[in-house]
């Protein structure tokens, strides 16, 4: 087992965004959160990083406990995100961000050669700040940077976000390589065909729970729409209690 | 007039130094240090009391002074500003400024009102001097401080640029919480940003002692020059940080061969006539970074 949540629970102030969600992620798995907007995907995937606090309930990875690590302790212990937005250091270069991205120090097969060897753009990009590249190349710094710390899960926050279609599925064969290659990954997509069709196991979330899971292959979209929606249940997926 | 834009020069060195922390913690940490100058006054004694007392050469003495400082910087910023920074931009600025009163008063009250120097360590040097054609004379001590702040400058822009903690460094004054999230811990960073910064302190310092008498309340000017040298080159920047502390010094310089009160008011009225004119124009603030990049690059 990789990771296991249990009963998670996030809150924005007084707003419950993530409510007593348990669910585990076995090692290599790529899941697909799915859901509307406020549906509480973003927030469940920063708390996994540390970079919001739970309010509530454990996340564990291989057996260790680290609900209350602050984010850069988790990095040491595996988690990656690339977030929403990218959150390039726009004043810095290319090559700048991809070392920073090997600051903690996670011993792996990740280099920049390596990055560049999967996202080719960037390699006449190095010396680029990257506040000066386009969004698909920022996006492939972002997913870069985060697999320079040779991560076990690696949790991508809607890496089509503002990518044109093209753009996106370059990104996404170049992450294709990446998913079966053995590492966990939790991506939280808003293109449902995309999500199901990268994806193992696929989670719709809604109100901060999870409304439908279940192995992509086994769902129909006609189900994840429904769900998406709230409209009514399934019984291809599992609905948990 | 030539010998008065030498002296302008040399004396903006001393300035480039003492502002050099004050840019630095402002471009990494966003605090602006109100005791900057006292730090640098409590440096000087450190050097002082080493040297006069322990009787220490003054080589020794800096390195002593180095690495107390070094360790001082790191406990303020874990003691102090790291947590006074949760309330607010406002509260470090009062936290630094208490913590300059109660730097001064401890001075005041372990050393009384007596004015210090540390002339005497350094002999000679304190007013040795080379004459060039054409009658001009410069003063050993201040060439010697001018090419240290340029040397210290261009060793804190290649610490940031190029090492693994210069890149932390950067990254965590950008955005410390995506910081976190690629592995760096914001609050060892900002520490060792801090211990970095008064280690600058302790430079400046140390040439306070030896090219000017102290005394306990002295860091409140060394504060105002080293505020207006940061602010003119474009607070946070450290090669305007230089250009700032040369422009100070031509001003000061140019004002005292005017009139015998000249020296401050010039440097206080060009201080702020970039000030206004950098809210006006606001891409000024970093004119005098660009220029001295692009002489460099020349």
């Amino acid at each position: 087992m990789t990771m296991a949540i249990e009963k998670l629970t996030v809150r924005h102030g007084l707003l419950e965004a993530v409510r007593g969600l348990t669910l585990s992620v076995a090692k290599g798995e790529t899941l697909a959160l799915v859901g509307a907007n406020g549906a509480g995907k973003t927030t469940l995937l920063r708390t996994l990083a540390g970079a919001h606090p739970a309010h509530g309930g454990s996340i564990v990875i291989n057996g260790e406990d680290v609900t209350r690590l602050p984010a850069h302790q988790r990095v040491r212990r595996g988690i990656a995100l690339v977030p929403e937005g990218r959150k390039m250091f726009a004043s810095m270069t290319v090559a700048e961000n991809l070392k920073l991205g090997a600051m903690a120090g996670r011993k792996g097969e990740w280099s920049i050669d390596r990055v560049v060897d999967i996202f080719p753009n960037l390699r006449k990009r190095l010396d680029h700040k990257t506040g000066h590249l386009s969004g698909g190349e920022q996006q492939a710094t972002a997913i870069g940077r985060a697999l320079m710390s040779n991560p076990e899960i690696l949790l991508l926050d809607e890496v089509s976000l503002g990518l044109s279609p093209l753009i996106v599925d370059r990104v996404y064969a170049s992450l294709d390589g990446l998913m079966k290659s053995g590492t966990t990954i939790i991506l939280v997509e808003q293109d449902l065909a995309r999500a199901m069709g990268v994806a193992d196991r696929v989670i719709c979330m809604l109100e901060g729970r999870a409304v439908l899971e279940g192995y992509a292959k086994d769902l129909t979209r006609d189900q994840v729409t429904e769900a998406y929606f709230g409209l009514h249940r399934t019984k291809a997926g599992r609905v948990p209690a | 007039m030539t010998n008065q834009i030498v002296q302008g020069i040399l004396l903006g060195g001393y300035y480039a130094l003492i502002a050099c922390g004050l840019s630095f913690m402002f471009s990494v940490m966003r605090i602006i240090n109100l005791a900057h100058g006292s730090l640098a006054v409590a440096a000087a004694y450190l050097i002082f009391v080493l040297s006069e007392r322990a009787q220490l050469p003054l080589w020794a003495c800096f390195i002593v002074a180095v690495a107390v400082m070094a360790v001082a910087g790191w406990l303020i910023q874990r003691l102090i500003l790291d947590r006074s920074a949760r309330g607010g931009q406002l509260l470090p600025i009062l936290s630094t400024f208490g913590l300059s009163m109660v730097i001064e008063n401890a001075l005041f009250e372990q050393f009384g009102a007596d004015t210090r120097s540390l002339a005497s360590a350094i002999g000679d040097l304190s007013w040795d001097s080379w004459e060039l054609p054409g009658g001009l004379y410069v003063g050993k001590l201040p060439v010697l401080i001018f090419v240290t702040a340029v040397v210290l400058l261009a060793g804190l822009q290649l610490m940031l640029s190029y090492t693994r903690i210069g890149r932390a460094i950067r990254a965590t004054a950008e955005d410390p919480d995506t910081a976190g999230l690629v592995g760096i811990d914001a609050r060892r960073v900002n520490a060792v940003a801090a211990a970095i910064t008064l280690v600058t302190v302790t430079i400046a310092g140390m040439f306070l002692g030896m090219r000017a008498t102290f005394e306990p309340y002295s860091g409140a000017p060394q504060l105002l020059f080293a505020f207006e040298a940061s602010v003119i080159g474009g607070a946070g920047s450290l090669w305007g940080t230089l250009a700032g502390g040369i422009i100070l010094g031509l001003a000061q310089t140019c004002g005292a061969s005017l009139h015998p009160l000249g020296f401050l008011i010039a440097g206080h009225g060009v201080f702020l006539i970039i000030l206004f004119a950098r809210l006006m124009f606001p891409d000024l603030a970093s004119m005098p970074a660009r220029l001295i990049r692009r002489g460099a690059a020349a």
